[in-house]
């Protein structure tokens, strides 16, 4: 039976794909090649090889599509193209690009679907494909999902590749050498007598003939740069204070302007007063804007007082006012009417569970702020048929159209300047601050604005992590996990952020399920059920979206039953684990942390807590020490597999931060409301981790999963069950609701 | 108003209650010089005055008590210190923007501690917030620094 539903639910999701991916758009569409947007507004001389790759008589730039928000992809996408083109990256130029088909991203598009990753049976990979076509045809250009290297690593590689056969075979027609006579080298054509030609000499001629298509990949065996450590091209940039972000743009004759927006989202204006502000030093004017209004003034610091300045009446959204009721709402939905998915159901659990000793348990976890150090901003000119904007954006296409919507300006007119972020984790996957920039700027058309948000704009206009909860009932026998049935309930994010960015596709939310439904465990009565709880305030991607919170309830839940069969923590994960890769880093992590159990002496515990999201299974072990300020993370040993890794360095930079994200928000950070406001407006009261609090990371990445798949959130969400595991070891205190400083006190 | 910053003079015509941290990015364009919070919290801003690590979003600009350095006073991509040598080869940055706040930190910790600890380097440095978590390289680069400084 239960399979019955399961497989119900999946094919109205396959059809639905199928109908978005085949049927309306129509198998000729889905066939035809992507055009090249380097192609339009080419020079003599100049040459656009592929979507990727141009190049002129001045030098090389790289086309890297996917946002760097610090986790080091515009460096690994420039890298994956310099290791068949042959050329020295550090010497290229690295562009963004506009926004365009040419770079969707199918990978995204196909991992929010109803399928564990490690599902490669038939059905689950005919979606996929389907999927992959909807992003193509629809020009979906998101970074996000941990999915750029994912999705890119083929097809960089194929265009450096492409650029260098097709430079090759532009000596070839200059020189009469043939092709396979030629070698290339640090941005060099060599003829076999050693005539270096560089290639910005051959551009103009290899623009005028047929690229050479589908080269040969070069094995792993053969690559230069791919998979040894390197230097990440921005470290330079960012060590000497020379990186650009949105917030330091300048441009002559520019205004500056901030927001004060209702703290209440959705919510209006009763009536407001700008005399006050508008009397300030340095104002030039106050504008309504999406939610409240804004300043625009001579200087950043102006527009702040000012904005403090502006008298408000703000009219109260229709969701829930405080956390208090907010949590009420989440526990009613609780119920038949609001179950949304069931996506594990395997066994029977109401049959294993009767007449069993029950285990049962509630968690929870509070909404979470982004807080990107970078607060949200964007630069913004408008002109009688054209529009500018310099920001950092996930969404660089939804950036595009919202822009050519608010002015009425032709799409094809709105140039995006495309910058790094001062961290994002997820927040970015939003367009609301740029709406606003845009709306500010149309006032004074002809004069570039620059919009920020203060920090108490950003926490308080967030999108947050939704609150979410879980309750599990379960049993144990012979000193085995028997049954596990997870409920876990949330608003849904799907609903909510795809509904401003996207449409919301139909069938059940994933996301709100991702972490839990999706482990590899073969428990013999499991069940994961979703509900999905009326939407509240409007909420967004966070760094591992569902996992993050889902991950820690699963994890506990399965910590828990384990304790009550006497089993190992590791052992039994073992046993429960046939899937191959994830099974290969639970022995790795017991191997680097020298696993012997959780008790490791007095006043001390290990925890261990496995994830599998994003594509990658992660297992990280904690130790804790008790001491007299509280307790103290020690060492943290971190095992993953995301398949062939590219960039080493910044993988285990990915690694550890992801890690110290999770980490830090489940020890110390909470959203709270009251009246529709955030009570934590500022980094006094939501700190995250600081480096006094961070412990010893040891990491091991396998490299043997034959996909490969990123490393931008995968360590974050097994790394709050690891710790109140840990913390269970040290104290024998079950931590079930985040932030763990509500329990304990760390030193 | 005066300030000297990096050695050299500026004038600026801003009101005296101004933060240094707005005098510097709006009124001056030197935006290595982040904001963050505006609230001592996060130390994205820091920069030395008189030679000692200050927020610059809480000293009012007519409260300069001194000279002025930011990070481009330190070192330059072409003349780097030792301790964005050691930044570099750490590979510290993710999204680099506490970075410069970080390293200004780093040299005033290091000005009076050469040889700092683990505890001493938490004491110094744990003002300063990086929500990339870059953390453990941040303290593996400032031993690092600490050394290369000691035998110059
Ligand atoms: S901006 Fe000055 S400490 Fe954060
Ligand atoms: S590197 Fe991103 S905040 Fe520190």
């Amino acid at each position: 039976m239960g399979r019955v539903r399961t497989i119900a639910r999946r094919s109205f999701l396959i059809g639905s794909a199928a109908i978005l991916g085949g049927v309306a758009f129509g198998a000729y569409l889905v066939t035809r090649p992507t055009p090249n947007p380097l192609l339009d507004g080419l020079g003599t001389g100049e040459a656009a090889l592929t979507p990727f790759v141009k190049i002129t008589p001045q030098g090389i730039t790289l086309i890297v599509p996917r946002a760097d928000v610090g986790q080091g992809i515009a460096s690994t996408q420039a890298m994956l193209i310099a290791e068949e083109l042959d050329i020295d990256p550090a010497t290229a130029t690295l562009d963004p690009g506009q926004p365009h088909r040419a770079y969707f991203n199918g990978t995204v598009a196909a991992d929010g679907l109803s399928f564990p990753g490690w599902d490669e049976g038939f059905v689950a990979e005919t979606v996929r494909d389907l999927m992959m076509n909807v992003a193509r045809l629809s020009g979906s250009q998101f970074t996000g999902g941990s999915s750029s290297t994912a999705d890119l690593h083929e097809t960089l590689r194929q265009a450096g590749a492409t650029a260098r056969e097709t430079l090759k075979a532009a000596a070839m027609a200059r020189t009469g050498v043939p092709r396979a006579d030629l070698r290339t080298e640090d941005g060099h054509v060599i003829l076999p007598d050693g005539t270096r030609i560089p290639y910005t000499e051959l551009a103009g001629e290899a623009a005028a003939i047929e690229p050479v298509t589908y080269v040969a990949l070069r094995p792993a065996s053969d690559w230069t740069r791919l998979g040894k450590p390197h230097r990440r091209l921005d470290v330079g940039a960012k060590s000497t204070g020379t990186q650009n972000y949105g917030v330091d743009v300048a441009l002559p004759g520019m205004l500056y302007a901030t927001v004060r927006a209702n703290p209440g989202r959705g919510g209006g204006m009763a009536r407001y007063s700008a005399d006050a502000a508008l009397a300030m030093m340095g104002v030039r004017s106050v504008v309504e804007v999406n939610e409240g209004l804004a300043v625009i003034a001579d200087n950043t610091w102006f527009a702040f007082q000012a904005a403090a300045a502006l008298e408000v009446d703000w009219l109260p959204p229709d969701y829930p006012a405080s956390s208090a009721e907010m949590w009420q709402a989440l526990s009613d939905a609780h119920t038949e009417e609001f179950q949304n998915s069931r996506l594990r159901e395997d066994g029977d659990v109401e049959a294993a569970l009767t007449g069993a000793t029950v285990i049962e348990a509630e968690y929870r976890t509070p909404f979470l702020a982004h807080a990107a150090l970078e607060p949200l901003n964007a630069t913004v000119l408008v002109e009688d048929d054209a529009v500018t904007i310099w920001t950092a954006t996930q969404i660089p296409h939804v950036v595009r159209d919202a822009a050519a919507e608010v002015t009425g300006v032709d799409a094809a007119n709105v140039i995006l300047h495309a910058l790094p972020a001062g961290g994002s984790f997820g927040r970015r996957l939003d367009h609301d601050y740029v709406v606003q920039a845009i709306q500010i700027a149309a006032t004074m058309p002809g004069t570039p604005v620059k919009t920020i948000w203060s920090r108490e704009e950003d926490m308080t206009h967030d999108f947050p992590r939704p609150l979410h909860m879980a309750r599990g009932r379960g049993a144990v026998a012979e000193g085995r996990v028997l049954a596990c049935d997870l409920d876990t309930i949330s608003p849904s994010l799907i609903s909510s952020w795809f509904g401003r960015v996207f449409i919301v596709p139909p069938g059940p939310d994933a996301m709100l399920v991702w972490g839990a439904f999706d482990q590899p465990y073969a428990i013999p009565n499991y069940r994961v059920t979703g509900y999905a709880a009326p939407p509240m305030m409007p909420i967004g991607s966070w760094r591992s979206p569902g996992a993050c919170s889902n991950s820690f309830f699963h994890e506990s839940f399965l910590s828990e039953l384990i304790h009550a069969a006497g089993a190992d923590p590791l052992e039994e994960r073992l046993r429960l684990i046939e899937h191959a890769d994830s099974r290969r880093v639970l022995e790795a992590v017991g191997d680097i942390s020298n696993w012997a159990g959780a008790d490791i002496g007095p006043a001390r515990g290990r925890g261990l807590a496995f994830s599998y999201t994003h594509g990658v299974p992660v297992a990280e072990v904690i130790d804790v020490t008790m001491t007299d300020q509280g307790i103290r993370i020690d060492e943290v040993w971190i095992a993953a597999d995301c398949g062939t890794v590219f960039d080493p360095v910044n993988a285990e930079a990915q690694l550890t931060g992801a890690a110290i994200f999770g980490l830090g928000h489940a020890m110390n950070c909470e959203l709270t409301y009251e009246n529709h406001a955030v009570r934590q407006t500022n980094f006094h009261a939501f700190e995250g981790m600081r480096l006094h609090q961070t412990p010893r990371f040891h990491t091991r990445l396998l490299g043997l999963a034959e996909r490969v798949r990123g490393l931008g959130e995968p360590a974050t969400a097994p790394a709050a069950p690891a710790l109140a595991d840990a913390i269970f070891a040290a104290t024998g205190e079950r931590l079930r609701e985040m932030p763990f400083s509500r329990s304990v006190d760390f030193a | 108003m005066d300030l000297t910053i990096n050695g050299t003079s500026h004038t600026l015509e801003l009101p005296d209650d101004i933060p240094l941290l707005w005098a510097l990015r709006d009124g001056l364009n030197i935006t290595s010089v982040k904001y963050g919070c505006g609230i001592a919290q996060c130390g994205a801003c820091t920069v030395h005055i008189g030679g000692e690590a200050v927020r610059s979003c809480q000293v009012a600009l007519a409260d300069v008590w001194g000279e002025i350095t930011t990070i481009e006073g330190l070192g330059t991509p072409d003349a780097l210190h030792a301790i964005q040598t050691a930044w570099i080869d750490h590979q510290v940055a993710q999204c680099g923007y506490c970075q410069s706040g970080q390293i200004m930190q780093a040299a005033d910790l290091l000005a009076r501690n050469p040889e700092p600890s683990d505890e001493d380097i938490d004491a110094a440095m744990s003002g300063n917030l990086c929500r990339c978590g870059t953390y453990p390289r941040i303290r593996a680069a400032v031993h690092a620094a600490a050394s290369a400084l000691r035998e110059v």
